[in-house]
């Protein structure tokens, strides 16, 4: 019965999940180049709306109703909580004005390039153990989560840190979720727990953080390191 | 009861053993109590380690498997002839050093029984474990809690910079030998520790020539760590003397051979076949160990430091029988290899009775006059006349001295070594003779070391310290126990090596020595050489009764205590004037020309000049290796500079590698 869903919906949902898949990573691309924080923090957002998508196109797919499940929490947390969170964060500890990066932004898209083509050189072998629905998006989703980790080595400030591991999380989950149709409800959850209590947490950091230097600039930090 | 049961019973017994861990936490129990509880079923343990151990001598092997932690991980247990004899090693030490811990902390504080009594039943039965094991897995988890619970026992007694100095170091040295161990295994299992870890599907599987080089190396390393073998053996002065004297016997006495079963069980029983260097390889390091630790004895002048090398000395006489042994299997002369492997586990017997007397009547000496320092003591023999008989037995026995049981082992291992001309290599037959000299020279410098050690603070006048009281009840009890044995031992020698025979059967294809008599010692046959203990005792004590029946006819029974003479001059010479702990071993430094290095400071308005002899290998070979590591690891501190941007970077390029090449 599943089998048969799958064909009959294939036809028109994977073209729109590859789509999506490419928006991702076009998403990824201008976290990369985004200087300014504001913009960051919304990029994030379309990241987390478009998961929710995908992940609602995938239970489309498989006539899973737990996926729905997902979507819904999937929009609610990554899509509107965190970012607005960050939102408050932001205004809370009145950063503003641009990100410093420590390479500057053609460089980071030219490294950026090299690194999507080898995640999909990658990831291209495992594609026979796959969906057909699904091929090429576990590239997809290695390239989304190298571009933010490569986001986070560039850049200085605390919050376009948090903003890059949020990020790499959201690339995880989209491959979890597109790239092999689902995974547990439950393990889903308590990734989405953990990623809420790393939120927490380093919220308050920031706090310590800039009480201690008045910036939230992480080059500081390296003055407290242990003394030979 | 089926005989499998008994290895169970033996099991559950070590876990009751436990018992006083749990015991000296209850807080309503009186202090009394817990000593005597905690200690009394440590004995009682011990006793059934005797029992045990004495039945598994001649008694096929058993074996036990409880399930472990994992699916296919269990814990497996082997009671075979040979860890038998071990069992009955740490069964008799056990029991007089815990008889004796019931005297040595009768003054002690709760706290600090607590201390001794956690760690100490742990300490034992992990030495049954790693005795009874019949896997690499509990035996590297026994072995591994050996080295932990003695490590604490060591801080017992207090734990300023020095104590924990000698525990740090006694833990690096045990941790790197079981890295080694670890690796050793690993080989053996080809990989796979779970399913192919039981010793005897090792010693039934093959391996290659460079596989068993590398396992043999590897276990010399882990064991050597142990058995004090050079260079590792900078840890045994320092921990010895550290730990409580209970302790100090059950370590020199019972852990120091369990390294010992360790290389039988492993490079003789799992790899039989193995290189024709393993022997003499044996043999060198075993001559040179015991060379250098007996020079060293000789020279200290704190008792338990002196007993310290005595007992790496020891270990090198056991390792050199055992290199022996293997150089004639290799050329399957089996009599003559059964005779050299007797004297070297004789040996290890021997070892744990008298080193462990002499360890036990230094904790006695400590108890009554506060101090080891040879330089502060004197006059024992009238202040504590029991201990210092008990003691002077113990003496007797290291300085090998017939009848009592140090000579019997070591006259068999010259016997072996005379029997050497029956090798076809012409090369060992020239240099086994050298060999044997070298385990002459051993000997006799070790019964100097041990006149030193008797003379010094037993005879003669007190110097500073003073004697309050003999020892105690416990205390005298348990040397007594083990002087006994040190003469039935001595006696009785045909007895013991008859009972070995199922060892040297186990280990050289069934090949054993001659059955002996019950008071004569006939290593070959009775026209080459045979020793009669029986006759050696007799005559003694037929001339020390003719002479004291003589004395006391010609002198009559008085007792008559006069001052020193002192050559007519009207000098009242104080104690000071004896020769002292430094001046007696001159001669050795004149001759081995050790260098001293001497410290003067000036205390209470005296000049004094306390000597330190300082190990060659501390400056030659532990500084150099510990700068090394510092070097190494302050070069890795320079990847750790807080920059939380190149971390990131780490962990980002290790991720590409990774992916790179486990794609």
């Amino acid at each position: 019965m599943i089998m048969h869903s799958i064909l009959a919906h294939s036809a028109i949902i994977s073209p729109v999940l590859r789509i999506l898949a490419a928006w991702m990573l076009v998403l990824s691309f201008a976290l990369l180049a985004q200087r300014r924080l504001l913009s960051l923090i919304r990029l994030l957002a379309w990241q987390g709306v478009t998961l929710a998508v995908g992940t609602a196109l995938v239970g489309q797919l498989t006539g899973d109703p737990v996926l729905w499940v997902s979507a819904v929490l999937t929009l609610s947390i990554k899509g509107i909580l965190m970012p607005y969170v960050l939102h408050y964060l932001l205004r809370r500890l009145q950063v503003r004005g641009d990100v410093e990066m420590t390479l500057n932004v053609p460089s980071t898209q030219l490294l950026g390039i090299l690194l999507v083509v080898f995640a999909f050189s990658i990831a291209a072998p495992l594609d026979g153990y796959l969906p057909a629905a699904t091929h090429g998006m576990l590239g997809i989703a290695l390239a989304a989560f190298l571009l933010s980790f490569l986001m986070m080595i560039t850049r200085r400030k605390a919050i376009s840190q948090i903003v890059g591991f949020l990020a790499m999380d959201n690339a995880l989950f989209f491959a979890a979720t597109s790239a092999t149709l689902g995974m547990p409800l439950i393990v889903e959850l308590g990734i989405a727990l953990d990623t809420l209590i790393g939120l927490v947490v380093i919220g308050v950091f920031f706090f310590q953080i800039r009480d201690t230097f008045d910036s939230l600039d992480l080059h500081y930090l390296e003055h407290i390191r242990e003394d030979k | 009861m089926n005989s499998g049961d008994c290895l169970l019973w033996v099991l559950y017994a070590s876990l009751l053993a436990l018992l006083p861990t749990v015991l000296v936490a209850i807080p309503a129990l009186p202090i009394r109590w817990k000593r005597s509880l905690g200690f009394l079923l440590t004995v009682a343990f011990c006793l059934l380690l005797i029992v045990v151990g004495i039945h598994a001598l001649a008694s096929p092997a058993l074996h036990a498997s409880i399930p472990g932690p994992l699916t296919d991980l269990a814990w497996q247990f082997t009671l075979d002839p040979l860890s038998g004899f071990f069992l009955l090693v740490l069964g008799s030490v056990g029991f007089a050093a815990s008889l004796h811990a019931i005297g040595y902390f009768y003054h002690g504080s709760q706290s600090k029984l607590k201390q001794v009594l956690l760690p100490y039943p742990v300490f034992v039965t992990a030495m049954v474990w790693v005795l009874l094991a019949a896997n690499a897995y509990t035996f590297l988890v026994a072995w591994e809690l050996m080295a932990l619970s003695s490590t604490f026992l060591i801080l017992v007694e207090g734990q300023d910079q020095r104590r924990q100095q000698a525990a740090y170091l006694y833990l690096l040295i045990a941790h790197i030998g079981a890295l080694a161990l670890f690796v050793a295994f690993a080989l053996l299992s080809h990989g796979d520790l779970i399913s192919n870890g039981n010793f005897q599907r090792m010693a039934q599987s093959p391996y290659s020539p460079v596989v068993a080089n590398a396992v043999f190396g590897l276990t010399l390393l882990g064991f050597g760590a142990k058995l004090g073998l050079l260079p590792l053996h900078a840890w045994l002065p320092e921990a010895h003397p550290a730990a409580p004297s209970p302790v100090s016997a059950l370590m020199s006495g019972a852990m120091l051979p369990v390294a010992v079963y360790g290389l039988l069980r492993i490079d003789w029983q799992i790899l039989p076949a193995g290189a024709g260097w393993w022997g003499p390889l044996w043999l060198g390091l075993g001559l040179s160990s015991a060379l250098f630790a007996v020079l060293y004895s000789a020279l200290q002048t704190d008792m338990k430091r002196l007993l310290a090398y005595s007992s790496m000395e020891n270990m090198g006489l056991i390792l050199i029988a055992l290199g022996l042994s293997r150089i004639f299997a290799e050329q399957a002369l089996w009599s003559l290899a059964a005779l050299a492997l007797v004297a070297g586990l004789f040996q290890v017997l021997n070892h744990a009775f008298f080193k462990s007397l002499l360890f036990l009547g230094s904790g006695s000496v400590l108890h009554a006059t506060g101090t080891l320092e040879m330089s502060h003591l004197g006059g024992l023999i009238r202040s504590m006349p029991q201990t210092a008989f008990l003691v002077l037995i113990g003496i007797f026995a290291l300085a090998g001295l017939p009848p009592l049981n140090g000579f019997a082992s070591e006259w068999l291992l010259l016997q072996a070594f005379l029997l050497a001309p029956s090798l076809p290599s012409g090369m060992l037959r020239a240099i086994l003779p050298l060999a044997a000299a070298g385990v002459v020279l051993v000997t006799a410098v070790a019964a100097f070391a041990i006149v030193k050690f008797y003379g010094i603070a037993f005879l003669g006048r007190a110097r500073s310290a003073v004697a309050k009281q003999e020892a105690g009840i416990w205390e005298r009890a348990s040397m007594a126990f083990l002087a006994l044995f040190c003469v039935l031992l001595g006696v009785f020698p045909g007895r013991v090596v008859d009972s070995l025979s199922h060892i040297t059967a186990l280990l050289l294809h069934g090949s054993q020595i001659a059955h002996q008599s019950a008071l004569a010692l006939t290593p070959i046959s009775a026209q080459r050489a045979s020793y009669l203990p029986g006759v050696f005792l007799l005559g003694i004590a037929l001339s020390i009764a003719v002479v004291f029946v003589l004395v006391w006819w010609r002198f009559g029974r008085s007792l008559r205590r006069a001052p020193v003479w002192s050559c007519g001059f009207a000098a009242d010479y104080s104690a000071q004037t004896q020769d002292s702990p430094t001046g007696f071993s001159q001669p050795l430094l004149r001759i081995f020309g050790v260098s001293l290095s001497t410290l003067r400071n000036r205390q209470g308005g005296r000049n004094t000049l306390p000597v330190q002899i300082p190990d060659p290998f501390w400056k030659g070979f532990y500084l150099p290796w510990g700068r090394v590591t510092l070097w190494i690891a302050e070069g890795i501190s320079r990847l750790q500079h807080g920059r939380i941007t190149s971390y990131l970077l780490y962990s980002f390029l290790t991720l590409i590698v990774l992916l790179v090449f486990f794609r």
